[in-house]
């Protein structure tokens, strides 16, 4: 970590210490992060003063420690991360609620409430999130208490009686959309209030996959947990796996090799590309515009191939091992990269002008779901939905972890913040992952790709913060007993960025609802965990 | 069907060769083939289409076979479903095939197109309409609702100026009935009519916007929320569906048909003899292979539109219309 870290630490230091709130400074504090105990009363007190002084919610956690229940919440400035973490007795864990300073924080909080039984004290929404018919209201499955196994097999009832907001008025109707979809996609639900066509409110509600994640991550090793972290969400498989490595590198001390590195690099951006070409491609299918869908399709279908073939699997699941990665790259596997990143800009840099000058798809795309920068700012969005409404954050340089600070990436900007901005962002995003692939591959030394890593010791933490193609992932990760994970949790962008999609809607009309959807494209599986 | 209009249709004087029973014969093989040949024309669309996308087209026999598998199935119902909703597919169905009957397709010797004319071809289409749309209420679906509000507003705009197409070249022939307005259209020349170019682009554009093509509506769509004729078949199943998927193909040869006779009808039949038939049948595949060339192109082109600019969009066809109607009265009547 250089020298010019934190520059902003003392200064916020100084304001807490004024106001009164006592901080004590964690000596186990989850690399590359800080971390400062808070008193239980202080805690629902201290965002309004992080925020005052700038800095970014970026994920709130909780996790059963000897009989007592510790939350967690992580902000960010400049590129450095900061945990707060108190404590609360498991018999009456109430503390305040971060969500009326930071709204971002809302559903963090509910899932936090709906797995450990927190209490938010003054939360502007207190409803269940993750929680639907699978457990009762006072159970608590991440709790040591509760089975990983569950109770019992019988059918899940489905979930009813969700106390949507309502919106009242002459004329206006509500379309429920969901969870079961016309298309192959995953399961969400969608509450629309529309007034005609024009969208009042949006409400969705998440959770349909749920699937014990965090439950399933304890007592595994660490290659366990690299392989469940690849599936929390399957399209960003090297990113979480990524995040979940750094964490498990940091506690056991672990420098994984440069080559392990710029394969992991490699891997990440290729996951990237894949994701955008299909992603734009399906953004032009939902406005009716098949032959982009189609050529899109096919460059992501050969980019999946070539991922099979050196790789070993289509969307690189298990590709990554703890220290350093599963698959070695040759001579050949280089030149074929190569080769495919030159095909791919020649037929992208022939694609991309029809997008832009088909006036029909223009006139879709442009003024389409715009989310403004302070709306974005407020929700914390991350990755290409911040970066095209004009919030310049990359975690690759503005963080800045190995290997991305030795490469020279472009980082496109975009302010317009609609549908158009956010195709042209992740178009634009393409060509830079083209340009940081070919310095990786220029530049990949010889030498191992994997180190042995000895067990963390048991009660060792640590943070992985990766920039997957959504945006940045943040995994927290804690060792119990014989280098076991005792708790795992991801953060997946898509906590910020879901919730943007119910701002952007307000005032755009029903039908273009799913063209909105996929230019944000958040993960279900990400943040139903 | 052409049949059962024997009793029901008085035959008037104006219908003189309708009288013979070959004559009915003859609508019924050309019916029958009109409605066969519907998921062929669709199925050729979809095959240009995918030859302009780079991808391997499915069969051509596809359509045929899609509708066998829904005709095979069995018919699931919603609980909530009325007996508006069981019968409005064979209504709307029926109510194609009927507009298919009188519209002349290779030959406008037919007796089903002499007691008709393009008003009872419009009122057959809105019939369709009324109860596909009931339909799309009955379930009590957000869906249904929403793509039966849809297509009524969109009908309330595209009505009129169908309708206003139709008299330019009405008034063209100074008859309403097809068969003398193709024939009259035939021996003129086209070319030297604007109120024919007029009347020919803003019924292009209408039965683009009817039909449910692309830049109005997408046919091949799974996104609930854009849907207008999907959404409100959407609770349809087994042989209801199969019933509604052939209506939807049958109104598009309909309208294909229908543009290419009136404005471009060199080649049909003009009596019942072998040797004319044969070429009005060739000359209208190839005339239907081109029109099908023209659709998918413009189909590749083009994203959908908002669904708000629809209205624009019918009101240039209108407007088109319109200017149809007054050329002929400016420049060409009198």
């Amino acid at each position: 970590m250089s020298q010019s870290r934190f520059t902003w630490l003392p200064k916020l230091l100084s304001r807490l210490a004024k106001s009164r709130l006592a901080l004590s400074e964690c000596p186990d504090a989850p690399r590359p992060a800080l971390a400062y105990g808070v008193q239980a009363e202080d805690w629902g007190r201290l965002p309004v003063y992080l925020q005052e002084q700038g800095c970014r919610f970026a994920g709130l956690w909780a996790e059963v420690r000897d009989g007592r229940l510790a939350v967690l919440a992580c902000v960010e400035k400049q590129g450095d991360y900061l945990v707060f973490e108190t404590e609360v007795p498991i018999a009456k864990p109430e503390l305040g609620s971060w969500s009326p300073v930071y709204p971002g924080a809302n559903r963090l909080e509910r899932h936090a409430r709906d797995l450990l039984g927190l209490v938010f004290l003054n939360s502007p929404d207190a409803r269940r999130w993750t929680r639907h018919q699978a457990w009762g209201e006072d159970e608590h499955p991440l709790r040591k208490d509760f089975p990983a196994e569950g109770h019992g097999s019988a059918p899940t009832p489905a979930d009813a009686g969700y106390p949507f907001e309502r919106v009242e008025g002459e004329a206006v109707y509500e379309i429920p959309v969901g969870p079961v979809h016309a298309g192959i996609i995953e399961p969400g639900h969608f509450r629309f209030h529309a007034l005609g066509e024009t969208v009042l409110n949006l409400e969705a509600r998440l959770g349909y996959v749920h699937k014990g994640i965090e439950k399933l991550a304890e007592g595994r090793d660490g290659a366990g947990l690299l392989r469940l972290a690849a599936r929390v969400s399957g399209d960003s498989a090297v990113a979480h796996a990524w995040a979940a490595a750094q964490a498990l590198e940091r506690t056991s001390g672990a420098e994984v090799p440069e080559r392990g590195l710029m394969l992991r690099a490699l891997l990440a951006e290729r996951e990237r590309i894949a994701n955008h070409l299909g992603d734009i491609g399906a953004i032009c299918n939902d406005v009716g515009f098949s032959f982009a869908h189609m050529q899109f399709g096919r460059l992501r279908e050969l980019w999946l191939r070539r991922n099979a073939a050196l790789f070993g699997h289509r969307l690189l699941f298990d590709t990554l091992v703890p220290g350093g990665v599963a698959r070695n790259l040759d001579k050949d596997g280089v030149l074929a990269l190569l080769a495919d990143c030159r095909a791919l800009r020649k037929e992208v840099t022939s694609l991309f002008p029809v997008l832009r000058d088909s006036q029909s798809l223009r006139d879709r795309l442009m003024g389409a779901g715009v989310l403004a920068k302070d709306q974005a700012q407020r929700l914390g969005c991350l990755g290409f939905v911040a970066r095209a409404s004009g919030i310049d954050y990359d975690l690759r340089r503005d963080h800045g972890y190995a290997p991305y600070e030795r490469l020279s990436l472009e980082h496109p900007l975009h302010q317009a913040g609609d549908v158009a901005a956010r195709v042209l962002q992740r178009a634009e995003e393409i060509y830079a992952s083209l340009g940081a692939i070919r310095q990786l591959l220029d530049r990949l030394p010889h030498g191992p790709i994997a180190v042995s890593l000895k067990p963390p010791e048991p009660g060792t933490r640590g943070l992985g913060l990766v920039d997957g193609w959504r945006g940045e992932i943040l995994s927290y990760v804690r060792f119990g007993e014989g280098g076991r994970v005792s708790r795992y949790f991801p953060r997946d962008p898509s906590w910020f960025n879901w919730p943007a999609l119910e701002v952007l809607i307000h005032g755009n009309i029903v039908p273009d609802f799913p063209v909105c959807n996929k230019s944000i494209n958040g993960s279900y599986a990400g943040v139903d965990l | 069907m052409a049949a059962s209009l024997v009793a029901a249709a008085p035959l008037d004087a104006a219908a003189p060769l309708a009288m013979n029973a070959a004559g009915w014969l003859l609508a019924l093989a050309q019916t029958a083939l009109f409605v066969a040949a519907a998921p062929l024309f669709a199925g050729w669309i979809k095959r240009v289409k995918c030859w302009l996308q780079n991808r391997q087209p499915p069969p051509l026999a596809q359509g045929y076979r899609d509708l066998r598998r829904l005709f095979a199935k069995r018919v699931r119902l919603a609980d909530q479903a009325s007996v508006v909703f069981r019968i409005a597919p064979y209504l709307v169905f029926g109510a194609t095939i009927l507009a298919a009957a009188v519209t002349p397709f290779l030959s406008v010797n037919l007796p089903t197109a002499a007691i008709t004319d393009a008003i009872a071809l419009t009122g057959f289409f809105a019939f369709a309409r009324f109860f596909l749309a009931l339909a799309g209420m009955d379930i009590g679906t957000a869906f249904g609702g929403m793509g039966s509000s849809r297509e009524m507003t969109l009908s309330a705009l595209a009505e009129p100026a169908m309708l206003m197409a139709l008299f330019t070249v009405a008034m063209v022939a100074s008859s309403t009935n097809l068969a003398t307005v193709i024939t009259s259209i035939e021996t003129q020349m086209v070319m030297t009519r604007p109120s024919l170019w007029f009347a020919a682009f803003g019924f292009l554009l209408v039965a683009v916007a009817e039909t449910g093509r692309i830049p109005v509506d997408n046919p091949a769509t799974h996104l609930e929320l854009t849907m207008i004729h999907e959404a409100m078949i959407l609770e349809y199943g087994g042989r209801h569906l199969g019933m509604l998927e052939w209506a939807a193909q049958l109104k598009l040869l309909v309208y294909a048909v229908l543009a290419i006779n009136i404005f471009n009808p060199w080649g049909i039949a003009h009596e019942d003899s072998a040797s004319a038939l044969g070429l009005a049948i060739a000359a209208m595949a190839g005339k239907l292979l081109v029109l099908g060339i023209v659709l998918a192109v413009t189909e590749t082109l083009q994203a959908k539109l908002r669904l708000f600019r629809v209205p624009v969009f019918l009101m240039l066809a209108f407007t088109l219309a319109l200017g149809g109607m007054l050329s002929f009265i400016i420049l060409e009547a009198g």
